[in-house]
Parts: C-alpha cells; structure tokens; sequence
C-alpha cells in the first residue's frame, strides 16, 4: 500500500503546513489521488509576508557578486536534481518527457542568464545624467520590496523559476502562489531554495486558490509589487483595481523569459543629486 | 531663543532694504475665450459651456475655456488615432525630431510671453516662470527631440515601440512645464496624444497648441481638449486610449488608477509626496537654510516634491530655527508679475482655503506655530510662509501634504532615527539631505526610500533627471532615458 503525504509549503527556509490545516486533494493526470496539498489561508500569507520582509532585508543587504553567487547555486542544485523533476512532472501531468527536459533545461538557462545579471543590472538600467548646470547626477536601480506572484494555472518551470529569478536579481524578496495545476512544486522547488544559501525568506512558495488569495495580496498594503501571471483576466482586473489603495505596481503577465525587462519590471529607479563646486 | 543674534540686531535696527514696483512689462495677448485644440483646430465644445479662468493675485476674470465632454474627446481622440495611423506615426525618428526641436525654438523664442501668461493664469512669481518653468519646457522639447531617433539605445538588446493614443491630465501648479513633461517623450517615442490641462490654469497649454500649429505639427499629433473632472474621467474611461499618464494628487490618482485598472491601459502615475529634508549638525547651516526656504516655499509650496518635513539634527535645532526664521522675514510676497516677489499667489481659493484649514487643525492637534508677519496684498490669494514645531508624528499637518507655504520642523539624534522618521510616510517622492560628509550624504541616501534625492540641494530639475516616486507617490519615471519606458512597449 502506497504512503500518500501532505505536500508541504515552503515558508521562511521551513516546510510548513497551513495554520489552518486545510488540505485539499490532488491528482495526477490519470485521476488517482497522488498527495494532499496545502490551502494557504489569509494568516499564512501574513506570516509569510513577515518572513519575506525580513528575507528581504537581507537578501538586499548581499552584495550583487554573493546574490549572483546563490542564483548561480540554485542551477547547481536543480541540475544535481533534474531527474526527480523529470518524474514527478511526467508523471504527475502526463507530459512527454522530451517536452519536460526541454521545459527543465530552458529553466536553468533562465537561472544562469539571471546569475550574470546580478551585478549587471545596474549598470544597464543605471545612468549618469548629463544635468544642465553644475551637479552630479546619477540614476540606479533599488529593489521595490516583497513581490508577490499569482504564477499561472498552466505550470511551466522554465517561466515560473523566470518570474522568481528575475525578481531575486533586484534584491527583491518573493512570495509565490504556484500553480493550482502542479502545487507540489513547493516542496519540489523548496528543496532547491533551502538548499542554495538563499537567507530564509528570500523566496516563499505558497499553494492554494488565485480566486481566493490574489484580491488579499491585492490590498495588503506591505505588499510593493504583484506579479499575476495567473490566466485569468478578469481577476487580473479586479486585482489591479483593488490594488491602489497603497499604489502597487502590478506586472502583467508576460510568457517572455530571460529578459531585462523583466528586471526592470521590478526595481524602482532612485536619482540622487549632489552640487559640484568648491 | 537667544536674543542677541546678528539677524535680530539688523531687524532691530531696521536695515530694511524697501523694494519699488518692478512689474515685469509684456504685452501678451489673452483671448475672451477658447476653444478645444482637435485636429490642428481650435474648436467650440459640443455642449457649448465654458468656464472662467481666473487670475489669482487679483481675483479677476482671465478667460473662459470650454468644458469638455465625452463627444469632444471622443472626437480628440479620433484625431489621435488617426495623425498615429497615417501621420505622425508613420513619420522617421529623425523627422519627429526634426519637429521637436522646431518646436522648442519656439517655445525658446515667445518664452517671455509664456512666462508673463504663466505667471497671470496660475499666480507664480514671474522670476520662477521666467528662470525655471520656461527653461525647463523648452529644455524638455529639445532633450526629448533628440531621443526621437535612438530607440534602440534605450533599453540595450531591446526593440521599443510606440503604444498609441496616450491621455494625459496635468495638474495646476507648473501648468506648461508638466504639459512638456508628458507631451516631448510621448510625441518622441512616435505616440500620439490627447491632454487635458487643469481648469484653473489652461492658458499656456492652449497657446502651446499655437506653437504646434506654427511649428506645423501634423493635425492631431497633439490634441487639447479643457475642462474639469468629467473632462479627465472621460479620457481615462475612452475604449481607444492606451496609456493614462497622470500627475496630481493621490487621491485622484488612486481614481484614475482603480478605474483603469479595469481595462490593459498602461499607466503613469506622478502623485504627491510629504518630503523630508533632513539637516545634519554637520551641514553648512547657511546652506542648508536657504535649502529649506527653497524647499518649502518654491512656488508658493505648490510642489509635489516640496520639503515639507524639515528634520534637522537636535543639537542645532534653535540655531537652525533662528536662521530660518531670519531668512523667512526676508521673503517678499506679492504681486507675480513684481519681478522682485518672492511668493507669489496661492493657485485659487480653494486651495488657500485648504491650506488655512489644514493650518488650523494643525494648531488645533497642539504644535506650536509661527508665521511671518507681514501685510499682504489686500486682494487676490495670499498667504504668508510660516511652520509647525513640536508637533507629534502622527498629527495631520505632518502626514497630510498641504500644497501650500507650510513647513513642520522635527527633530532626530542618529542618522537612523532621520532615516526612520523620513521613511515614515506612505509617500516616497522625494528627500533632502544636508550634510558635509560624503559618505554619510551616500549611505543616507540610500537608506531614503524615495524617487529623488537632493544632497545639499533641493527642488533641483532637468529633462535629463528621472523625477517620480516609491510608495503612494506614484509609479513611472518622467525626465531622463527612464522617462521614455513609460511611452513605449518593450518587445
């Protein structure tokens, strides 16, 4: 007889369960029950954004060599653990394993383009502005804070390790509600992250329902940036009107992967001026 | 505070420089009313409404505008669609700038007729209109012109292209200065537009609309329509428009930002602020005083990005306040067009209301208040400059933005301490810092959670700084490479 397990959810560098014990069954393809998996509650989220706010601190603190340093061991461990994501993905979604190995080597392409970035980015988007009048004028990147991403229902790897990787490069913190379709990714790819250096809170990988949570996360007011990458558009919608009460930066959903822009989509721009003189 | 002080013995001994007159003279010339500006063409609106305009240092009627509505916008924005189908979108970057740059000559040329007509429409002081605004509306043409051809260079690796028809609504307090901040990157980056300036102050908007016809833009390429809230909510609500860019208050902008937040329009957002302005013991207090009067009371304190915390460094608190209270004396209020005032009008009465109100529950909520006392004009909307200390951290008048001639005074022990109470505000537009230790200047500055930085300056602007917030203050960058991304779409 097969031991079926609960599929934890990955919070400040712990696997944890919902405080409210609420499981849901999940399926593989075929419809046998392969696990029980969390349903995040609204309390979970707000611990988990304690968590990430202080990730968050210090994952900004790193230098952008040590950040690059900890993406770069991230592709580490997912290449040492590629076949354990081959199975369970197969497996669990049907897919062919060609189009999974594929899905799996795009997403450590994705986690080595984002490596060299991180002590890149600053100089691509940064500036040195040519002020008309004697001042030193220089433009720089700063990490917005936590990013929350609703990731989509159609689980892809090489996406979703796109929209946490390009989020990390800034300095930002991450907190994701994974696919509904494939939510054993929170233990899946926890283990990659509590495995790679990254401080506790870095990133958090929550499971439960978009339609429930995302108008939450729309409205926490210590939530900078909202990712929703989720399909559907009038949540979208709602989300992005329920968001301006502390004016949110809302990131559309893009399928687009290893890309500036998706830096970009992240970070604030700050302009420091200084006088020149003596 | 101490009595004996070189600043009190020169007032106590009346070394007091009088002014005469200096009304600066230009004979500008003001129609009775106007019109929409759709399709190249000053037209009358579809519901035939106007409303008045009024001066403000005098009370008197300016002008009337037309009111617009859903019908002339929708015409507006047809227009659009079509000079960025046929037209102006179809035109080379080279040739774009060949037009943005005619058009800042001769924003260059009549810039003393514009300053004059500034300065009657909204109440700023000719010097201000004439030294900052104008240079800055020119400059903004001619920096954005030249990007018009170097799409490529934006954004490294990447293809940028134009979004469109972009409405854009623009606040009262740099009326044509924000007109130049959203139209030259817009028409740069090959958009289209349709702008609505406020009503209190439509009047350089519209002779700005006479430049793009002497400058021969192509019809439609920019379109005016005036009015009131109606006017911008028929713009954010228009199926056609792309991209909202707007810069006013937060409440507004939290509006504008839930109403479009139903539809894909993209959207900038440039809202208010509660700047703080820290002064280290370590400063050059001399420069840091006159750092604050420019802060705060740099055009009449109608500044998004105005210094009103001031938060200085206990150990030099009375000194400081001393000073500042010296140089505040010295401030002349009165009419704009004086080329020698200082402070000019407040924008309109509702505003000047406001600012008593807000003035009023400030000194109701316990902090302790001075003012300059001095005689204001008899008529028209004054007010003098004055400030709050002692007051808590969590009283209005240091949460809520005034947008007026009112500073509150604070103080810290540790940079820490300046750096908490600083980021203590659900804005982050902008912050001073006055210190003469670079690496203290660099690691507070960071530490700021704010869009602009001034170190050892304040309300400093270039069309090649991004300006714009973190927070509530709004999203986007306006000015500078960044200033563009909100005017294209990354491919």
């Amino acid at each position: 007889m097969k031991v079926l397990k609960t599929v934890k959810m990955y919070i400040n560098g712990e696997f944890q369960r919902s405080e409210s014990g609420r499981t849901e069954a999940f399926n593989d393809h075929t419809g046998t029950e392969y696990a029980r998996v969390c349903h995040a509650s609204r309390k979970d989220f707000r611990n988990t954004l304690e968590a990430a706010k202080s990730g968050q601190a210090n994952w900004s603190k790193r230098s952008s060599y040590n950040r690059s340093q900890i993406i770069y061991r991230m592709a580490e461990m997912l290449e040492a653990r590629k076949d354990e994501f081959v199975t369970t993905m197969t497996s669990l979604m049907g897919t062919d394993e060609k189009v999974v190995r594929k899905d799996i080597r795009a997403a450590l392409d994705s986690l080595i383009f984002y490596t060299g970035f991180c002590d890149k980015y600053q100089q691509v988007l940064g500036a040195v502005n040519p002020i008309n009048g004697p001042y030193h004028n220089f433009s720089s990147p700063e990490p917005m804070g936590v990013v929350v991403i609703v990731d989509s229902d159609e689980f892809k790897l090489s996406l979703t390790v796109d929209r946490i990787a390009s989020a990390l490069v800034g300095g930002n913190s991450v907190i994701m509600l994974v696919s509904k379709n494939f939510p054993v990714l929170t233990t899946l790819l926890g283990e990659i992250f509590s495995t790679s250096d990254l401080p506790a809170g870095t990133v958090n990988l929550l499971s439960g329902s978009a339609k429930e949570l995302a108008p939450i996360y729309a409205t926490h007011r210590e939530v900078r940036a909202l990712s929703f990458q989720n399909e559907d558009k009038e949540l979208y919608h709602q989300v992005r009107s329920d968001s301006i009460d502390n004016m949110k930066r809302i990131i559309p959903r893009t399928e687009k992967t290893n890309t500036l822009d998706h830096i970009l989509s992240t970070v604030e721009i700050k302009t420091v001026w200084h006088p020149i003189g003596v | 505070m101490k009595e004996e002080t070189t600043e009190s013995k020169a007032v106590s001994k009346n070394l007091k420089f009088e002014y005469d007159p200096a009304p600066e003279s230009f004979p500008v010339e003001i129609a009775e009313k106007y019109g929409h500006f759709i399709g190249g063409e000053f037209v009358a609106p579809n519901s035939g409404k106007y409303l008045d305009s009024i001066n403000p240092a005098t009370g008197e009627k300016l002008f009337s505008l037309a009111v617009g509505d859903a019908t002339d916008v929708d015409k507006a924005v047809t227009a659009a669609t079509n000079a960025f189908e046929n037209t102006w979108g179809k035109l080379t970057g080279t040739e774009r700038a060949k037009y943005l740059f005619r058009v800042a000559r001769i924003i260059q040329e009549r810039s003393r007729e514009l300053a004059v007509l500034e300065t009657m429409d909204g109440g700023k002081p000719i010097k201000e209109s004439r030294d900052v605004d104008l240079p800055l509306v020119a400059q903004h043409f001619f920096y954005n012109a030249g990007w018009a051809d170097k799409m490529d260079y934006i954004l490294p690796g990447k293809t940028l292209k134009p979004l469109g028809v972009c409405g854009q609504i623009i606040p009262w307090n740099f009326p044509l200065l924000m007109a130049a901040w959203k139209i030259a990157p817009a028409l740069a980056m090959g958009n289209t537009v349709v702008l609505k300036p406020a009503e209190q102050t439509s009047l350089t908007a519209l002779r700005l609309a006479e430049i793009f016809q002497e400058a021969e833009l192509p019809a439609g390429t920019v379109n005016i329509v005036t009015g009131a809230g109606e006017t911008g909510a028929a713009i954010v609500d228009h199926p056609k428009i792309k991209k909202i860019a707007f810069t006013g208050s937060t409440d507004i902008g939290k509006l504008i930002a839930k109403q479009a937040g139903k539809t894909d329009k993209k959207l900038t957002m440039e809202l208010g602020g509660k700047s703080a302005h820290i002064v280290f013991a370590d400063a050059a207090i001399d420069q840091a005083v006159e750092g604050a009067v420019n802060g705060i009371f740099f055009n009449q304190g109608h500044v998004c990005c105005a210094g009103s915390r001031l938060i200085v460094e206990e150990s030099i608190k009375e000194t400081f306040i001393r000073k500042l209270q010296a140089r505040m004396k010295q401030i002349r209020v009165g009419n704009p067009l004086d080329k020698n005032t200082d402070l000019g009008a407040i924008n309109s009465t509702e505003q000047l209301e406001k600012i008593k109100d807000l003035v009023e529950i400030g000194k109701t909520e316990g902090g302790k208040f001075w003012q300059v006392d001095i005689p204001l004009p008899t008529t028209g909307n004054f007010f003098a400059p004055c400030f709050f200390t002692d007051q808590s951290m969590s009283s209005t008048i240091s949460r809520t933005e005034v947008f007026g001639p009112v500073l509150t005074i604070s103080t810290f022990r540790t940079p820490d301490e300046a750096i908490k109470k600083a980021n203590d505000t659900p804005y982050g537009l902008a912050a001073g810092v006055w210190s003469e230790k670079a690496s203290k200047i660099h690691s507070v500055a960071a530490g700021l959670k704010a869009g602009v930085i001034w170190a050892n300056t304040y309300n400093k602007f270039d069309a090649a700084s991004p300006f714009g917030g973190y927070k509530e203050s709004g999203y986007g960058r306006e000015g500078g490479r960044h200033g563009l991304l909100p005017y294209v779409e990354v491919q």
